[in-house]
């Protein structure tokens, strides 16, 4: 079996199991503010733990709103918590909840209002926008629930494009071993438009899991799929999880679908209204 | 019904509320065309207008009888009889000649007008100061064109001398009706009055003169039937007569042709404004699938979708069309000061509601039919879309299945060819225009097709992504790379074409102008002045290169081998042009030959049939070498016999060789040589060529020879190369002018086929920046999709243009054709710069876009 190349491969696994319930206890939404040193402590816990690098997303106090006829519309509140390496979270809410804004947040492809996010350490909003999409093409990876394949492109070359965007020169050899691993060596020429949606999303996993990502941010990746089709993607990332030790952020509204995770924050009108283990 | 239609009328404003702004920027791709065919179609109009308002003062009287030699007895006898009958009869001679001033040191050739009184009968020549034109028929006067004051340094009321004679310079030429302007560009004009001719001695034996005399005939005759009348006289004196409705003719006849060719160009602008129009349009019905599927599921039957569309079509394409209109009036006020020189008379630019309304009507017409390909795919648009995205309409029917497209291609082309037997006026030449066009766009498709499957074939793994995958958007689904490439490289073409030519053609003169090649011409001399020529031009250190006889003769009858196998015998004369359609075939039978006799071949000539001059047996027939366009002209072949008349002295001759002439060269060629026996006593000048590298000392020798010999003309290579250029230059601006619309509608077709896949292209560069690509990256990337639609279009453009300006050159101009590599790199690079930039301005908003949109898809 050809193994997944991560980077968090020798750094042990125990750490971050300690680290959930500190961050997970200090932030909680709906508890009261954090006195002033309090919120000291926490920090330099925080940062501690993440010289230690144990923590892949440290979300605080994250707001968002939006100008809307004059008046500014806010879509999320004041989000904290905090991810550890190699966790698996799902993010749910209803639809308007603020899910997708959070995400785009997360990855940096959005600027907050107010608030930081620091991604494996390094806080987005110091980053201009390039210097975020270069963190994105080394550190993380994306799966959408449409695919998003370039449709001018074969399997094997939507594959290699985060690769090529690197300067990887070994891009279309490692695009054939990633389109071996999710079982698709046989349609490597083929176009998205010759692929099933199955299919497709397998070929945009083997891509998001292409630069060995230390995040993997899926939006509803099986929205799309009929539900056995779903069934088999999510075993796939979970595989992919258990074996390079990638952390992921799955986006969904389905409850068969987040119950996949081990860890669920529930959004609601833009603010962390549940945060939970669930029991493995 | 009506009421029914105005609600759709009304939905199809409303529709287009959002777009309008963006939507005319692409429909402006029409307005290039229809303003090129409006400014030329309105200007030609202007033109033939003023033709009509002054064809008798373009021609000086009512009726023109002309010679190249002076009138004989029975004309002078019938221009007495004219007068006699009440018609005024005035005289003009017109030949060159060498002017200078006694106390300056330059001399020009020029071109001398000796008129009578009364002359011109119609029209007036404007002079500085006004009115001096009187003053000519009283003393020895000279009114001059200024171009002559300056060149010889001399003012009003100098003493200018032709030949023998001396002229008081008393103004100078502002308008002489009927003149072509770049005319003067050889030889400025010099009017004189007709009876100091005799006094200048200039006209001796071999002299080109043209005599002409006008009629003025009273209203109670008619000028047709005054010709008639006396057509036997005339014909047999070579005379050649014209009315007003003669000039008219052939001068409008010009501007129609001129019109024709430019409209040619015109309409390929405008057809590939058309490909502009249906890209905008394509883009905008993706763009507006969701509204189109809601519609239907509100109850609109495709029908209904259908007419809202092209409703909207037809009211943008009015739009561009207006547009259209208004810069070609901007264009047409202009061209009068670009084509002033060769038109030969002053136009008044002013509106043409025909050509205005034909603009419209064409405009609105293309912009419609090509506009109906696209809107024919809202008919696959099913309502399931607007509750599924995913949901695909009806299955696009196969080209031949599908009969509304069919049709619609049919109306494409028929309203091609209808436009084009519009504009021709004839359905024949319409058929044949509309040929022409199809030819010229299926070459460049070719070339398109061509061009993009090599540079595909040649695409390699190696190469950096972000160039690779610039090149693949090239190749994406539904590209409109092949449109851009033709609109684009349409423009190129005109533009390294016209290039081309123009240099070739400089450069061919200024080739025979380099090391050992002559540069100086002496022409007219006679035999008794020949010695002295040659040693005055030996006292000035320089080369005799050629000392070429000249002798007059015509042509008094020709005989086939055997008589039964050639068309039967003719003769000379006015019975020659008879029973045939009067074409040049009967002018080569009537013209006058200026031949010359050598026994050997010039640089400048090849043999390519029969054998050249040798020993041949005295009793036989003189052998003669006819150039070989002349002689399929004559319709004659090897051994035919030709009898010439050689002033008055009958001399048969047999066709013995056939030359390839290259005549661009500053050389004197000739389409008859005889071999140096038969002509050697007959009157003859001479011509003498000769090199000085020095254009001071070649001044000089020209007055030594002017001042020794009055009658001889000389010529300066630099002179006719500098005539040659300005001709070429203006030319050119005419046509450069057609190539700017040209390239212009090309970008406004690419900003149209970037429209079209805009979607696509938005959700590429998101994803590409979720995927890590900087925006550096993402520009890289469009850049080298741009840059290499550049070179695309450009290698097209210019690869045709080599095989266009090769045959040009070669064909029309008989001059030497190489390929400038550096000058068409520019325009390549030009080329290329307009459409990176023209491709980047119009994708800036997938920079702009932020990578959050890959989310909210």
């Amino acid at each position: 079996m050809v193994r997944i190349p991560s980077r968090v491969a020798g750094t042990g696994d125990g750490a971050p199991r300690v680290a959930v319930a500190v961050s997970g206890g200090a932030a909680r939404a709906g508890s009261p503010p954090p006195r002033p040193h309090a919120a000291v402590a926490a920090n330099a816990i925080i940062t501690i733990l993440h010289f230690t690098s144990v923590l892949m997303l440290i979300v605080r106090q994250l707001t968002k709103s939006y100008p809307s006829g004059g008046q500014s519309l806010t879509v999320l509140h004041d989000v904290t918590f905090t991810v550890p390496d190699g966790a698996f979270v799902a993010i749910v809410g209803p639809s308007g909840s603020g899910k997708t804004t959070l995400l785009g947040l997360l990855a940096g492809l959005d600027t907050p209002t107010s608030g930081a996010v620091l991604l494996d350490g390094v806080e987005l909003g110091a980053l201009s926008e390039d210097a975020r999409a270069r963190l994105r093409g080394e550190k993380v990876g994306f799966v959408f629930q449409s695919f998003q394949l370039i449709p001018t492109l074969t399997a094997a070359e939507n594959i290699a494009v985060p690769l090529e965007l690197r300067g990887a020169r070994d891009a279309a050899a490692r695009a054939r071993v990633l389109l071996e691993r999710v079982g698709l060596a046989d349609r490597a020429h083929h176009l998205p438009a010759q692929l099933s949606g199955g299919e497709q999303q397998r070929v945009a996993l083997a891509r998001a899991f292409a630069n060995a990502p230390r995040v993997l941010f899926a939006d509803e990746p099986t929205g799309n799929l009929d539900s056995a089709t779903g069934e088999r993607i999510i075993a796939l990332l979970e595989e992919l999880n258990h074996e390079a030790g990638t952390t992921i952020i799955l986006v969904t509204h389905d409850s068969a679908l987040a119950s996949h995770a081990r860890r669920i924050i529930r959004l609601s009108d833009g603010a962390v209204v549940d945060d939970r283990e669930l029991a493995a | 019904m009506s009421a029914r239609w105005r609600q759709l009328a009304a939905l199809a404003w409303r529709d287009s509320r959002t777009a309008r702004r963006r939507l005319l920027l692409y429909m402006s791709s029409i307005s290039l065309g229809v303003a090129a065919l409006v400014a030329i179609d309105s200007y030609s109009a202007n033109v033939v207008r003023s033709i009509r308002g002054q064809s008798r003062a373009l021609l000086g009287g009512d009726v023109s009888l002309s010679s190249r030699t002076a009138f004989p007895a029975p004309i002078d006898s019938l221009l007495d009889t004219l007068a006699r009958s009440g018609i005024a009869v005035g005289h003009t001679t017109t030949f060159t000649s060498m002017a200078l001033v006694p106390r300056g040191q330059t001399t020009r050739l020029v071109q001398v007008n000796a008129v009578g009184p009364d002359v011109p009968f119609y029209g007036s020549i404007e002079t500085d100061p006004p009115g001096h034109y009187a003053g000519l028929q009283r003393g020895h006067a000279a009114l001059v064109d200024p171009s002559l004051l300056t060149e010889l340094g001399a003012h009003e009321g100098d003493s200018v001398a032709l030949g023998s004679a001396r002229f008081e310079i008393i103004g100078t030429l502002r308008n002489v009706p009927g003149d072509i302007g770049i005319a003067s560009s050889l030889g400025p004009r010099v009017y004189i009055a007709e009876r100091w001719v005799p006094e200048t001695k200039l006209l001796v034996f071999g002299s080109r003169a043209d005599y002409e005399v006008l009629l003025k005939i009273p209203p109670a005759l008619d000028a047709a039937q005054v010709i008639a009348a006396h057509r036997a006289t005339l014909d047999s004196a070579h005379v050649r007569a014209r009315t007003v409705q003669d000039t008219e003719r052939s001068l409008t006849q010009g501007i129609e042709q001129l019109n024709r060719f430019l409209g040619v160009v015109a309409l390929v602008a405008l057809l590939l404004g058309g490909v502009g129009v249906a890209n905008a349009i394509h883009a905008y019905i993706e763009e507006k699938r969701d509204p189109i599927a809601v519609l239907r599921v509100l109850g609109a039957t495709s029908r209904q979708v259908l007419a809202v569309y092209v409703m909207e079509a037809g009211a943008l394409g009015l739009f561009g069309a207006v547009i259209g209109v208004v810069l070609g009036v901007i264009a047409q006020m202009e061209l009068p000061h670009v084509l002033g020189g060769f038109v030969p008379v002053s136009v008044v630019p002013r509106l043409e509601p025909r050509a205005i309304l034909n603009g419209i009507a064409i405009g609105v017409w293309v912009a419609v039919v090509f506009a109906l390909l696209p809107i024919l795919g809202v008919r696959t648009i099913s309502p399931l879309e607007a509750i599924r995205r995913d949901a695909s309409g009806a299955p696009v029917r196969r080209l031949l299945r599908d009969v509304p497209r069919l049709i619609v291609l049919a109306a494409l082309a028929a309203s091609v060819v209808l436009i084009a037997i519009v504009r021709a006026g004839t359905v024949r030449r319409g058929v044949w225009m509309s040929a022409g066009v199809a030819a010229a766009l299926a070459l460049l498709w070719l070339a398109a097709v061509v061009v993009s499957r090599l540079t595909r074939r040649l695409l390699r793994e190696r190469w950096p992504f972000v160039m690779r995958q610039g090149l693949a958007n090239l190749y994406r689904p539904a590209n409109q790379t092949q449109a851009v490439m033709l609109a684009l490289g349409f423009g190129a073409f005109l533009i390294s074409t016209l290039y081309l030519v123009q240099r070739n053609v400089i450069a061919g003169l200024a080739l025979s102008g380099t090391e050992t090649r002559a540069n100086l011409a002496f022409f007219d001399v006679q035999q008794d002045q020949a010695a002295g020529v040659d040693s005055i031009i030996r006292a000035a250190h320089a080369p005799v290169l050629q000392q070429v006889p000249i002798v007059p003769m015509r042509i008094a009858s020709i005989a086939a081998r055997s008589p039964g196998l050639a068309p039967a015998r003719r003769t000379g004369g006015r019975d020659a042009g008879r029973g045939r359609a009067p074409g040049r075939g009967s002018w080569a039978l009537r013209r006058e030959y200026r031949s010359s006799y050598r026994d050997t071949l010039v640089a400048s000539e090849k043999l390519v049939a029969g054998t050249w001059f040798g020993a041949r047996p005295s009793d036989a027939l003189p052998p003669v070498s006819l150039e070989s366009d002349l002689a399929s002209e004559l319709g004659v072949t090897l051994g035919d016999t030709i009898t010439w008349d050689v002033q008055g002295v009958r001399i048969p001759t047999i066709v013995a060789s056939l030359r390839q002439v290259t005549w661009a060269r500053f050389e004197p060629n000739f389409f008859v040589v005889f071999p140096p026996g038969p002509l050697a006593g007959a009157p003859q000048t001479v011509v003498f060529l000769t090199r000085v590298a020095d254009a001071g000392a070649r001044a000089a020798l020209q007055r030594a020879v002017v001042e020794r010999a009055p009658n001889v003309s000389s010529i300066d290579l630099a002179l006719i190369q500098r005539a040659v250029g300005s001709i070429l230059d203006k030319v050119a601006i005419a046509i450069r002018f057609m190539a700017l619309f040209s390239v212009a509608t090309g970008a406004l077709v690419l900003l149209s086929a970037i429209a079209a896949s805009r979607r696509q292209r938005l959700r590429e560069g998101v994803l590409l920046k979720t995927l890590g690509a900087t925006r550096a990256q993402i520009a890289r990337i469009m850049l080298s999709e741009y840059a290499a639609l550049g070179v695309l279009a450009s290698a097209t453009g210019i690869v045709l243009s080599l095989g266009g300006a090769w045959a040009l050159t070669r064909y029309l101009f008989q001059s030497r054709f190489s390929p400038a590599a550096l000058p068409l790199g520019a325009i390549a690079l030009l080329m290329i710069a307009l459409t990176a930039g023209v491709g980047l301005w119009s994708s800036r908003d997938v920079f702009a876009e932020t990578a959050m949109a890959a989310l909210r898809e």
